[in-house]
This record gives structure tokens, C-alpha cells and sequence, in this order.
């Protein structure tokens, strides 16, 4: 029985333990819960997690406890690992509040949802704390059968069932390349143990290259494929077409960054030593995801599949930051996923609302004349998608400075140059989204019907992208401790 | 060197022009919906409290000193190593009185007919912005400020233009973030490159960088380039122009004024600050690429000129003829050549603001921007018609009005430097003479049919406006000492500064072994 530090775990117990309690009230007491019962409970959770994660941060920030590891050594506590559970933990929380509201307008199950939730939730914090590749796979797949469900939630529209099968089909896929590439990894390095694996690498190399290029490429293709990146993308627009709002908020703050969790923790740390080897790949598909995120989703006309292509461009934002392989560029990236979580729950909320009417309209024609119709739903928008197009003053232009500027750093220019203009060419869609809401005239008068907890979710996401905006210090100083990786 | 910071006051009054309008904005913002006739007075009262710090500042400013006064220096992103620092020197002066004059000018002289408490907060945030980055002297500072001013310019083209607003908004707003974006690239490869040469923490500092010069010769070059076309689009030069005359022309009158009178001048006093300082070698090397832009800028601007039905799109046209001089004088990498560029920069802003309101005033009453449709003008409206001769005659460099003095210098010291590209701009001078003339004779004289025989002459509102632009004119073109006393300083040491760094061996070795 190895020596197992049960604190550490704190965020799991909340999430997943919340998860399966809400699961055992809901089916026993089914009828006889109020209505808001699931929605507090896993937004008490969340905080609870939330709790753990400022509890654990403390503990190891505090130069005399520090990183450490425990059950033995599959489950690291670190900077790195606490800042992404906590941006799981607010995306849970947020979309657990967002749902009250928009789930139950649609008819959806409330209680449902918010088990899933949760316990994907606890697969993403078991991926971001994982410093076993057994251990990561184990919580990659509690997060993603949790996704596809909620992805499938809306039984009956047929396109929510399509969403749901087709990010199954494709997720199991990329789960087979993740857990192949672990295994030709374990062949060339005798251990699935991250920090064994880093040691190593460091100690002199693998006694079979083709072995660990051949499972650096497999787990590559398997994280490439949970990130969304290019040619990775194509289950992308469709799920966060299909999938209900709320989900996509979800997946697109929460999944996205328990994803990176992964790849950073893989490569960055354990393979850090490889750089060499998985760098050039990085930077193609970093380049291309960017260019190509962008460009396709300048030709979009429903919101979701528009914000669906925004999000595949972030993500390759993300990934110059992973591409720089320095600290600074872990920094970057987890400053970019920590802002990134706002701005796509805070837009993805605003969707809720908007699709909410009786006819769900999704088109971009349903933002037409937005800002007379609601000013401030309108602003607040405008400032969220503002802020990602990387207008300065605003969260998104510093989350682009930290990744740029670790590119830079790192004397990748040509991939900084390019990725800033993929940034012009993003700009222009959400120029476009903006132009509809200020610069066209409403097609009718009618005011979009916003909930208390969806405005709720739009104003925090708001107020954080241009508080931190305004006063970013605190968040870099954060990102900054967060990459105290676990040595070795 | 006399272009270190040479000194530090103990209230912050540069810091306060700066925010004065941002707090204007909060103040419009947070007027009850009730009072919204209170909308328009309290922001010319703010822009004006700003125009009026401005004149302290021109009286406070030691009129021989060469360095930074004023400086505000407060730690912003420490991990960064961004700071807001403020600073203000001869090059920078007059922008910024340029830019707190033209404001409440613009917000005072049209009645946009509406009070929409969004239209006087972006244009209060828009002074913020352009006020931000003719004082920044922290390079990632002055890059947020030089793209921040884009929200505010995009919302006022594309929600109170005339025309095809929507999209010259966003052909503006993309044409500048594209010019911008490699900018950042290149801000942050200095920032890193002199951090990694002197072997000291992570600086924006523009005095430090500049006064390091720890970049090789070759780098410096490329990153030149990144910066010059952030500016290039902004100047606009040919051939990143095409976004100038549809936002001029759909602009609203008191956008057009800002975007004229002060938002070009970003480029050029980014030349100027970022280029020329920054990197002197790389300056010299580029000069004759950026003056044969300029050249081409002048003569294209004022052939295209000609051509223009649009009266708007025909002031437009000439900024970019305008601004080619200004880039000729830059360029011209001298004392005369420099300071005939930066004055050129305040008197293009006066006089291409006054003609812009003045065809803003035509607009109000004629509804068209047609030059077809207009004729005869100055038989209903003679003081208008007066008022417009005096500058446009100021536009076309007429002795004696302000774009003579700037124009002769840019002029002098282009042939010092570059003799042929001075004789091919002077070319250009005949040229704005002919558009400009023949604009006003369209315009202003023969018969005066229809509407026109009964339109009304300027008001006294109107005239109060631009009683202030008229006076400049005039005072400028008779008696520029003052002005040129307060910029020669600073103007010199800047090339001081590019002479002691011009020898690319250099300035190789000074990355081999870290400055002192």
C-alpha cells in the first residue's frame, strides 16, 4: 500500500466525490428535489474544489513544503498542476451556474448534466495533477466519456445525438493513439512514470530511438486530437454546433485546458529533454492551427461553428507557447488557457442567451442590432470578443504578450510573426460579430430574455477580462510560480 | 547625450493631460439618463481642462533643453518589466498640444445631432489613447496606446459615419492591427535581444534601449522593418494607403478632424520616436526606400487628388501627399529636414483639421460631399468661403500662413541630404496648388444655383471654432521661433544621437560585449 497524502486530493474529492453523491441523491429523491437543488450543490462543490485549490497553492508555494508527490509518485502536486485544477474547478463552477438557467429552458435535465459535470471535472483536475502516464490516461477518459455524454445531452435534436457519437467515434480514436504511444513510450524508457521518464531521457537517451520517436509522434497525434488542433480539428464545429451551449462552455474552457495539462506535463516536462525531437512538429502544426482556425472561421455563419474555429485558433495560440519549450513558455500557455476559460465561458453563455428564444436561433443574424436591443449583454460581448481579438487593455492582449513574447524569447520569430497574423485575420471575425451587434440595424425589437445566472456568468467573465486587463500583474506573478514543475 | 531623462517634477501634470480624459469618459458614462443635454458640455469641459493642462505644460517646458521633462515612471507589470512612463521632449511638445487643442474643437464645432453618451465616451477615450502614445516612453506602453486608439476610431466610423461606414470601419481597424501585429514581434524581440545583451533584467525602457544600442547591426535592420510598417500603415504610405480615404471620407466631421489632425501623426512621430532613436544604423540604411515612398506619396496623393469628385476624398487624398513631405523630412535624417517634418506634423493638423471641419460645416447645411453639386459658395457665405481660402492657401504652402515654414524646411533639408528627391517633391508643392486651387474654384466661385445661392454663412459658433486654427495659422507662418526654439534642441540631440551610432562596426561590437 503505498504512502498516500489524502489532503493532496482535496479538488478530486469535491469534484468526483460531489459527482457521485449528486448522482445518488438525484436517482433516490428524483422527484422530490427543488429545482435548484443540483445547480447549488456542484457550484458548492466547485467552490469546495476551488477551496482545495487555493489550500493546496498555498501549500505549495511555501518555499519549505513545495512540489511533492504522492501515491507513489503517480499524482504531482505542483504549481503547474494547481493553477490548471483551479481553471477546471471555474469552469466547472461557472457552467454549473450557467446551466440552471439555460439547460432547464431548453427542457434539458438539470441534475443530469451536473453530475457529468462534475465528474469530468475530476477527470480534468486527475489529468492536470497526473504525473503518471497510466494515471493521466485514466483521467482523460473519465473527462472525455463525461463530454460525450454531456455533448449528446439534447436527445431529442438529432444533431445533439450526431455531436455526441461523432466526439466519441473520434475521441476513442484519439484515446487509442494516446494510450499506444504510452506504451512504445514505456518500451523506449522502461517506466511510465513522468519523472522517471524525464530522468531518463536526461540520463543518456533511449536504447531504441524509433521507440520513442514513434510514441512521441502517437501521443502527439492523441493530445493533438483532444486540443483541437490542425488537422486534428474536424470533430470540432460539429460537436459545438450539435452539443448544447452549456456543454461547449464547458469543453471549450475546462476540456481544452485539462488537454494542455497533458501535453505540457508530456512533453514539456517529461520529454523537455527531447525538445529537439517534437519541436519542429509543434511549430507546424502551431503555425497551421492558427492560420487555418482562423481563416475557416471567417467564413462561418452560425455563431457556433464561428466561435468553435475561434477556439481551434486560441488553441494554437496556446501552442506557441508549448512550442518555445521554456519556462516562459508554460507560463504563457497557462496564462492564455487561465484567460482563455473567460472569455469562451463568458461568450458561450452569451450564446446560451441569444439561442435560448423559442426558435434557438444560432445564426449570426439573431446579433443583428444587439446593442440597442440589450446595451449591456451588447458591451459585455463586445468586450469579451474584443478582448479576443487581443485589443489592448483587456486579458486577451496579455495573454497574447505571454505567449508571443515567449516565442520571441525563444527566438522562434517566424512563428511569432506568423501566429500575429493569424491574430489580424481573427480580428476580423470578431469584427464581424461586433459589427452586427453596433453597426446593424435590428431586424426586430425584441429583447433577448436573460437569465439571472447566464447574466450572472457573462458579467464576472466581463469584469475579469478587463480588471485583469487593466491590472495583469497579479496573473503573471501567478503563471510565473506556476511553472515550479516537480523536478525529475 | 542630453536625451537621457534630465528631469523629474514633483506633480505628475503630464500623467494628468494623460487621464483627464479617461476620466472625462467615466464621467459622461456615469451621467443619469435624465441629464443627457449634460453629455456634450462635460466633455469639452474635460477636453478642455486637458487642453488647458497642455498650455501649462508648453509654459512650463524649458524651452532649451534637449532631454525628457516631466517624467512619470510607475511600475506597472514588474514580471514584464512595463512601466508607465511618461515623458515629454521638443519632438513630442507640440503633438500633444496638437492633440489636446484639436479635441475639444472637434467635439465643439458639429453638433453630430444626437447626444449618445457612446459617441462623446469614445472620443474621450480616443484623446486617452493618442495623448498615451505621444507620451509613452515605455515601448510596450506606447504599443497598447497605438492600438488601443483603434476601439474607439472603429465604433465612431462605423456607427456615425456617412457612406459606406461598416466597412471602411473594419477595413481601417484591419488595415492598422495588420500593420501593428509584426510591430509586436519586433517590440518584443528589442525588449529581449537588449535584456540578453547588457545582461540585465527585462526592459521597454525606450531611453535605455535606445541609449544602449546593444543590437547587432543586421537585427536591428529586421526589426526596423517590423516596426516601419506598423507606422507605414498608419502614416498611411503608398502603398498601405487604401484604407485612408474611405475612413476619412466616412468618418463622422469631428472623426475625420481627429483622424487627420492627429491619429496620422502616430505614424510619423512613431517614425520619429521608435524609428530614428531606436535605430539610428537601421534609419540611415532604409532612408532612401522610405523617402522614394514619401516622394511617390506626394505626387500620387496630389495626382489622385485631382481626380477626386468626393470634396472629403479630396482633403483626404492630400494628407497623403502631406504626409509624404513629413516623411521626406524625417527621412532627410537632418536638423532642418527633422524639425521642417515636425513642424509640418502640427500644421498639417491644423490645417487639414480646419478644412475638414469647414467641409463638415458645407455638409451640415448642403447634405453633399459632391464637389458637382456644390458652386457659387461664396456669394451666399463669403466669411466661409474667406475663412476657407486662408487654409487651404495655409495647406498649399503659401508664404507667410504656417505650411510655407515647415514645407521650406522639409524641403532645404531633403536637398541638403538627398538633392533629386527634393527636386521631384518640389514638384508636388505645384501639384497641391493646382487640386487645392481648383477644388476652391469648383467650390466657392461662378454662379451659385439651387441650394447653394441660399446657403447660410458660418455661424458664431462655427467661427469661434475655428478662430483658434485661423490665429495658429497665421501666428505659426509669421513667427515659428517659438515653436522651432522649443523642438531644435531636442531635434539636435536626436541626431547627435544617430551620428555617435551610425558605425554599423559599432555597433556590432557592442553585442559581442555588453554595454557599460
Amino acid at each position: 500500500m503505498p504512502q498516500v497524502d489524502w489532503a493532496a486530493l482535496l479538488p478530486q474529492y469535491f469534484l468526483g466525490g460531489g459527482g457521485l453523491v449528486l448522482l445518488t441523491i438525484g436517482s433516490l429523491l428524483r422527484r422530490r428535489l427543488p429545482s435548484w437543488f443540483a445547480t447549488a450543490f456542484s457550484a458548492a462543490a466547485a467552490l469546495g474544489a476551488l477551496g482545495g485549490v487555493i489550500w493546496l497553492w498555498i501549500r505549495v508555494q511555501d518555499p519549505a513544503r513545495g512540489a511533492f508527490t504522492t501515491i507513489a509518485g503517480t499524482i504531482g502536486i505542483d504549481g503547474f498542476s494547481v493553477f490548471l485544477s483551479g481553471v477546471v474547478a471555474v469552469s466547472v463552477l461557472l457552467a454549473a451556474v450557467l446551466a440552471s438557467g439555460s439547460l432547464r429552458r431548453q427542457g434539458l435535465p438539470v441534475d443530469e448534466f451536473c453530475v457529468l459535470l462534475l465528474l469530468s471535472g475530476a477527470g480534468g483536475v486527475t489529468m492536470a495533477s497526473a504525473n503518471d502516464l497510466i494515471v493521466l490516461f485514466l483521467g482523460l477518459e473519465v473527462l472525455s466519456i463525461a463530454a460525450y455524454v454531456l455533448a449528446a445531452l439534447d436527445l431529442r435534436r438529432g444533431a445533439s445525438q450526431e455531436a455526441g457519437l461523432k466526439y466519441f467515434v473520434l475521441g476513442a480514436f484519439a484515446s487509442a493513439f494516446f494510450l499506444y504511444g504510452v506504451a512504445l513510450l514505456y518500451g523506449a524508457t522502461g517506466s511510465t512514470k513522468l519523472g522517471l521518464v524525464a530522468e531518463f531521457l536526461a540520463g543518456g537517451g533511449a536504447e531504441s530511438n524509433a521507440l520513442l520517436l514513434g510514441g512521441m509522434a502517437l501521443l502527439l497525434v492523441g493530445l493533438f486530437f483532444k486540443v483541437a488542433a490542425v488537422p486534428f480539428h474536424a470533430w470540432t464545429p460539429d460537436v459545438y454546433e450539435g452539443s448544447p451551449p452549456v456543454a461547449v462552455a464547458y469543453m471549450s474552457a475546462g476540456v481544452k485546458a485539462a488537454g494542455f495539462a497533458a501535453l505540457l506535463r508530456v512533453f514539456n516536462a517529461a520529454l523537455g529533454a527531447n525538445a529537439a525531437d517534437w519541436q519542429p512538429i509543434v511549430y507546424a502544426i502551431a503555425a497551421l492551427t492558427v492560420l487555418v482556425g482562423a481563416t475557416l472561421a471567417v467564413v462561418q455563419s452560425d455563431v457556433r461553428r464561428l466561435l468553435a474555429y475561434s477556439s481551434i485558433s486560441h488553441a494554437g495560440f496556446i501552442l506557441v507557447g508549448v512550442e518555445a519549450a521554456t519556462d516562459a513558455g508554460v507560463a504563457g500557455s497557462l496564462f492564455y488557457l487561465g484567460v482563455y476559460a473567460f472569455l469562451a465561458l463568458g461568450s458561450f453563455a452569451v450564446v446560451t442567451i441569444i439561442g435560448s428564444g423559442p426558435e434557438g436561433r444560432q445564426s449570426l443574424d439573431a446579433y443583428d442590432g444587439l446593442a440597442k436591443r440589450s446595451p449591456a449583454l451588447a458591451a459585455a460581448f463586445g468586450v469579451l470578443l474584443l478582448a479576443q481579438a487581443g485589443v489592448p487593455f483587456t486579458t486577451g492582449f496579455w495573454a497574447k504578450l505571454e505567449v508571443i513574447g515567449a516565442s520571441v524569447e525563444a527566438r522562434s520569430y517566424w512563428l511569432a510573426a506568423m501566429a500575429m497574423l493569424g491574430a489580424v485575420v481573427a480580428a476580423f471575425l470578431y469584427l464581424r460579430i461586433v459589427v452586427r451587434m453596433y453597426l446593424t440595424a435590428p431586424s426586430d425589437g425584441s429583447r433577448p430574455a436573460v437569465s439571472r445566472s447566464a447574466g450572472f456568468v457573462v458579467a464576472v467573465c466581463a469584469a475579469v477580462t478587463v480588471v485583469f486587463g487593466i491590472v495583469p500583474g497579479p496573473l503573471v506573478e501567478i503563471t510565473n510560480d506556476a511553472t515550479i514543475w516537480l523536478g525529475g | 547625450m542630453t536625451l537621457a531623462a534630465a528631469s523629474t517634477q514633483a506633480f505628475p501634470v503630464l500623467g494628468m493631460l494623460v487621464v483627464l480624459p479617461l476620466l472625462g469618459a467615466a464621467a459622461v458614462l456615469l451621467l443619469p439618463r435624465s441629464r443627457v443635454e449634460l453629455v456634450r458640455p462635460v466633455t469639452v469641459l474635460f477636453m478642455s481642462a486637458a487642453a488647458a493642462v497642455a498650455g501649462w505644460i508648453i509654459v512650463e517646458y524649458p524651452v532649451a533643453s534637449g532631454g525628457f521633462e516631466m517624467i512619470v515612471d510607475q511600475p506597472w507589470v514588474a514580471a514584464w518589466g512595463i512601466s508607465w512612463k511618461l515623458g515629454v521632449d521638443g519632438i513630442s511638445l507640440f503633438l500633444l498640444a496638437l492633440t489636446a487643442l484639436l479635441f475639444p474643437l472637434g467635439a465643439l464645432a458639429v453638433d453630430p445631432g444626437h447626444d449618445h453618451k457612446a459617441y462623446y465616451v469614445w472620443l474621450l477615450l480616443l484623446e486617452f489613447g493618442c495623448l498615451g502614445v505621444f507620451s509613452a516612453l515605455d515601448l510596450m506602453l506606447f504599443f497598447l496606446f497605438f492600438e488601443v486608439v483603434l476601439v474607439p476610431m472603429y465604433f465612431l466610423i462605423g456607427q456615425w459615419g456617412h457612406g459606406n461606414a461598416r466597412y471602411s470601419a473594419v477595413k481601417f481597424f484591419l488595415f492598422t492591427m495588420f500593420g501593428s501585429a509584426l510591430m509586436l514581434v519586433g517590440i518584443l524581440a528589442t525588449a529581449f535581444l537588449h535584456a540578453s545583451a547588457t545582461g540585465g533584467p527585462l526592459t521597454f525602457d525606450v531611453v535605455e534601449i535606445a541609449q544602449a544600442q546593444s543590437l547587432a547591426t543586421t537585427t536591428a535592420r529586421w526589426i526596423f522593418l517590423a516596426f516601419a510598417l506598423g507606422f507605414a500603415v498608419k502614416v498611411p504610405l503608398i502603398p498601405v494607403h487604401t484604407w485612408l480615404p474611405d475612413a476619412h471620407t466616412d468618418a463622422p466631421t469631428a472623426g475625420s478632424v481627429i483622424l487627420a489632425g492627429v491619429m496620422l501623426k502616430l505614424g510619423t512621430y512613431g517614425f520619429v520616436r521608435f524609428g530614428l532613436y531606436l535605430f539610428p544604423e537601421a534609419s540611415r540604411f532604409f532612408a532612401p526606400l522610405m523617402l522614394t515612398l514619401g516622394v511617390v506619396g506626394i505626387i500620387y496623393g496630389a495626382v489622385v487628388a485631382t481626380m477626386q469628385t468626393d470634396f472629403k476624398r479630396l482633403i483626404a487624398y492630400s494628407s497623403v501627399a502631406h504626409l509624404g513631405f513629413i516623411i521626406l523630412g524625417i527621412f532627410a535624417l537632418n536638423t532642418t529636414g527633422l524639425s521642417g517634418g515636425l513642424l509640418q506634423m502640427v500644421n498639417h493638423g491644423i490645417s487639414t483639421g480646419a478644412l475638414f471641419l469647414l467641409v463638415g460645416f458645407i455638409y451640415e447645411r448642403r447634405h453633399t460631399r459632391a464637389i458637382s453639386e456644390l458652386g457659387g459658395l461664396a456669394r451666399p457665405a463669403p466669411v466661409l468661403a474667406m475663412t476657407f481660402m486662408v487654409v487651404m492657401l495655409s495647406s498649399v504652402g503659401l508664404p507667410g500662413l504656417n505650411g510655407f515654414v515647415g514645407e521650406f524646411l522639409v524641403l532645404l533639408g531633403a536637398f541638403e541630404a538627398h538633392r533629386w528627391w527634393a527636386v521631384l517633391a518640389t514638384a508636388g508643392v505645384i501639384l497641391a496648388a493646382i487640386y487645392l486651387l481648383w477644388a476652391y474654384q469648383r467650390v466657392f466661385h461662378g454662379p451659385a444655383r439651387g441650394e447653394n445661392a441660399t446657403m447660410s454663412d458660418l455661424r458664431w459658433r462655427e467661427g469661434l471654432v475655428l478662430a483658434p486654427l485661423l490665429a495658429l495659422i497665421i501666428f505659426l507662418g509669421v513667427y515659428p521661433r517659438p515653436v522651432l526654439d522649443r523642438m531644435e534642441p531636442s531635434v539636435d540631440a536626436l541626431v547627435v544621437h544617430m551620428e555617435a551610432h551610425d558605425d554599423p562596426a559599432g555597433v556590432d561590437t557592442a553585442e559581442t560585449e555588453p554595454a557599460p
